[in-house]
């Protein structure tokens, strides 16, 4: 008996100790990554391109001010030891590191910081970063080409910089994604630069095939002590599906962004079952309504659209179960998501009833415009329109490709529209999109104006007591539901495959494919040399 | 000889002209526009200059004679989206395209043309009946599908290749794209070839060789062959045309870097400039085989002359 026991006992510790070994990250190997959303990266000049696609890459190459932290559920400064608030929340103090080296050898100063965000306000190229770096005073001048540089920008020495704000907010928010990574002053002036990018970033840049691969290999100055762990990053270009689905099955690929279809086929096979990373990203699928178009003009309208669609029966055998139901405005991830929310239920009666107290007994007719996306697009409108139908509504579907879906929202030339638009991870800036200050082609598609709702979010803005931001954040949000600017459809759930020999994926909820690569690392069963 | 090319060479500028404006046309009535794909919240001041920048507010005449002025020059003009001279960037993706269009047509001309004159000189024969068979279920099958299957069984089921890729641009990765893409004129070859050869052979010259003697081999090698090449030539040159347009689809599937996948690319972004220099280039590519199988005509058939 005693025997028994200290045999279980060793084999427990023999258990134990394998896993914590297992657990230990391994220096060296290749992480073989998928770009999956089209067939090649837009530019290797970070700053000009706002694709998920490019920031994969970039997530590599590049470090900006802050970095979103997965764990922790929000941006944590990266390139700043020590961020020093003051002057009511308006001036930010950063103490840069001094252990950033770019990849050609140089340490980065304040200077690199102060050119970068000059760079990205030049109003004649339309960098995207723009409307992150316009928080900072004196910016829109420099982009408006009134002013050289950004007036709320001041060096203090090599590694101190003062920033000051246009308004008081988190510049987390705004300063963690690709688009405002900090480039060096000298290097990326030249017409090299494009084809040979030096970031600050844990891999440095080895070559480009372009529409196939861009492949990186550690960069032994990084500041974050024994990282990265792997000695090569490949990023391939995948955008087809069901060729990466053959190349992960061959475990070609370590990591594979799946679609509906695959991830009911991956669910239901044992030896892939394991493979799959979910997470609820900050993404909100809805039907935006043009109040200038008559009937949606009418709140009872809008929400009887909310009653008439069965958004479970849709989200269940269409999207394959791929998403969470939204129940208004603020994804799951987002801080303020309010649990006790209840999406709007499925009640045809309760459509048509305020269809008639709308003085539409008859329904009416609308144009909807979608793109072809499987996800929020024409298989969508075309599973809504029989349930519209019930209640008397009938549907004109008008199909145009996303590059036109996007300038026809921006513009409001719709009655109806069906999109995906990020609602996170800031709840603030997300919700300010539906503020009357926000013009219609910044992100306020809907034209929305209400000034109920501008003083709750106004309100939320000015206050430092965190917890009542968080409720008022959330009464905001119960307002857009009560209001129903838009059908409230989905939040999407991203699901990624992923090899077993790869550890320390990330639940990104601002963008799956956008991992921190410096803590990712591959045991020795991974077949890549 | 020299005329003649002089002739055919100048031929080409009309053919290039109207093509480019026909795409300058098809992208000023298309909706959507480089500065709507660059970002989601561009200052409308911005997105002014910046058009004006591009040349976008100048009418389309303006904007297509200041691209043929610079076209003269050899100056494919800038792309909107990675801010690199077009030339660059189809230069960068003209290999990979021209390995694998070659590859393929290599691969449909030697088991195409053989399958077809197999099947001819046996007629209504086992081996014809299932050479037609191949040959029409290769024309028939879609690229995507046919693209996943020859995945699934040579990668994924027999490990013999991998999947997708342009590795070091070597024959394992260019195999697979090459067999997707090479199937559908390999099917055309034989079905030309089979029906050319069994015209030749109840030509009234075959008939008269047969008379005087000749052995079939002869025959076949002297008479039906150099006959029946002339036809299959005028194929595998406007198969070139149709093996560039369907590159597209086998590319994006293959995650091969050529100029198709560029061309999707910059078609959705409406990167006008490198969706002109990407077409042109195939366009002008298009030209130039064409004008090498009407080279290749003479040496084959000396009775064709070039006036």
């Amino acid at each position: 008996m005693m025997l028994r026991m200290t045999a279980i006992v060793a084999g427990l510790a023999l258990v134990l100790a394998g896993s914590a070994e297992a657990q230990t990250p391994r220096r060296g190997g290749t992480i073989r990554m998928t770009a999956p959303y089209g067939s090649s990266f837009t530019s290797l000049d970070i700053h000009t391109t706002q694709r998920a696609q490019d920031e994969i890459y970039a997530k590599a190459l590049h470090r900006s001010l802050y970095i979103w932290d997965s764990a922790e559920g929000k941006p944590v400064p990266e390139l700043a030891k020590e961020v020093i608030v003051s002057g009511g929340g308006l001036v930010q103090t950063f103490k840069l590191r001094d252990d950033a080296y770019f990849h050609n050898g140089r340490k980065m100063t304040a200077d690199d910081v102060i050119w970068t965000f000059n760079r990205i306000m030049d109003g004649t190229k339309a960098y995207p970063g723009a409307r992150y770096v316009r928080i900072i005073e004196g910016a829109a001048a420099v982009e408006k080409g009134q002013a050289k540089e950004i007036s709320g920008l001041k060096k203090i020495d090599d590694f101190t910089l003062e920033m000051k704000l246009t308004e008081k907010v988190d510049p987390g928010f705004y300063f963690f994604t690709a688009l405002t990574s900090i480039y060096p002053a000298d290097e990326a002036a030249k017409d090299s630069f494009i084809q040979h990018p030096i970031g600050l970033g844990p891999f440095k840049f080895v070559e480009h095939v372009p529409g196939s691969r861009i492949v990186l290999e550690r960069w032994d100055k990084f500041y974050k002590p024994g990282k990265p762990y792997a000695d090569k990053i490949v990023i391939s270009i995948m955008g087809e599906a069901a060729a990466r689905d053959v190349a992960f099955r061959n475990k070609e690929i370590d990591t594979s962004v799946l679609g509906p279809a695959q991830y009911v086929a991956y669910q239901t096979d044992p030896n892939l079952k394991g493979t799959l990373v979910e997470v609820a990203e900050v993404f909100t699928r809805y039907m935006g309504m043009n109040p200038a178009f008559k009937p949606f003009a009418d709140k009872r309208v809008r929400q009887a659209i909310n009653y008439a669609i069965d958004s479970d029966l849709i989200i269940n055998k269409l999207v394959k179960g791929k998403a969470y139901r939204a129940t208004s405005w603020l994804p799951l991830t987002s801080p303020a998501y309010d649990k006790t929310m209840k999406p709007y239920p499925y009640d045809p009666a309760k459509a048509k009833q305020l269809l008639t107290e709308a003085g539409y007994p008859q329904g009416f007719e609308f144009e909807w415009t979608t793109s072809q996306n499987e996800s929020w697009g024409l298989p969508i409108v075309s599973a809504v329109i029989p349930m519209l139908d019930k209640v008397g509504i009938k549907v004109k579907v008008k199909q145009v490709e996303t590059a036109v879906l996007a300038e026809v929202v921006r513009t409001g030339d719709y009655q109806a529209f069906i999109y995906s638009q990020q609602s996170g991870p800031d709840p603030l800036a997300a919700l300010k999109c539906f503020h009357s200050s926000t013009p219609q082609p910044a992100c306020n598609y809907m034209n929305f104006r209400n000034p109920e709702f501008d003083k709750i979010l106004d309100e939320a803005g000015q206050t430092d007591d965190a917890a009542k931001r968080t409720q008022l954040l959330q009464k905001a949000n119960a307002f857009l539901y009560e209001e129903a600017p838009v059908w409230f459809f989905n939040y999407n759930k991203a699901v990624m495959a992923v090899q077993p020999w790869l550890h320390g994926i990330q639940q990104n909820p601002t963008e799956m494919t956008h991992q921190n690569v410096e803590d990712l690392w591959v045991d020795e069963t991974s077949p890549a040399k | 000889m020299l005329s003649f090319l002089i002739r055919r060479l100048l031929q080409t500028i009309p053919t290039v002209l109207a093509v480019v404006l026909l795409v300058f046309v098809l992208f000023s009535v298309v909706p959507g526009s480089i500065a709507s794909t660059l970002s989601d919240d561009v200052d409308p001041q911005v997105e002014l200059r910046l058009k004006q920048q591009l040349g976008l507010n100048d009418p389309v005449y303006v904007r297509f004679g200041n691209y043929i002025g610079k076209l003269a020059t050899g100056d494919f003009g800038t792309s909107f989206r990675t801010r690199e001279p077009v030339t660059s960037m189809i230069a960068k993706r003209a290999l990979p395209t021209l390995q694998l269009i070659f590859t393929a047509m290599a691969f449909s001309v030697l088991l195409g043309v053989p399958l077809g004159f197999i099947a001819a000189l046996r007629p209504g024969g086992l081996v014809d009946s299932a050479a037609m068979i191949v040959a029409v279920t290769g024309l028939s099958i879609a690229k995507f599908w046919l693209g996943l299957v020859i995945m699934y069984v040579f990668a994924l089921k027999l490990g013999w290749l991998p999947s997708f890729g342009y590795g070091d641009g070597g024959l394992k990765y260019l195999l697979l794209p090459a067999l997707t893409l090479g199937v559908s004129p390999m099917a055309l070859f034989a079905r030309t070839t089979r029906a050319a050869v069994l015209e030749i052979m109840t030509a009234d010259f075959v008939r008269t060789a047969r008379s005087k003697g000749m052995s079939e081999t002869r025959v076949v090698k002297w008479h039906v062959m150099r006959n029946a090449l002339v036809i299959i030539l005028t194929t595998v040159g406007l198969q070139f045309g149709g093996l560039m347009g369907q590159a597209v689809v086998v590319e994006k599937l293959f995650s091969w870097p050529g100029i198709g996948s560029l061309l999707v690319d910059s078609v959705l972004q409406r990167d006008v400039p490198a969706v002109q220099g990407s077409i042109l280039v195939v366009v002008l590519a298009f030209l130039a085989i064409n004008l090498v199988v009407d080279l290749l005509y003479g040496v084959i058939d000396p009775r064709i002359r070039y006036a």
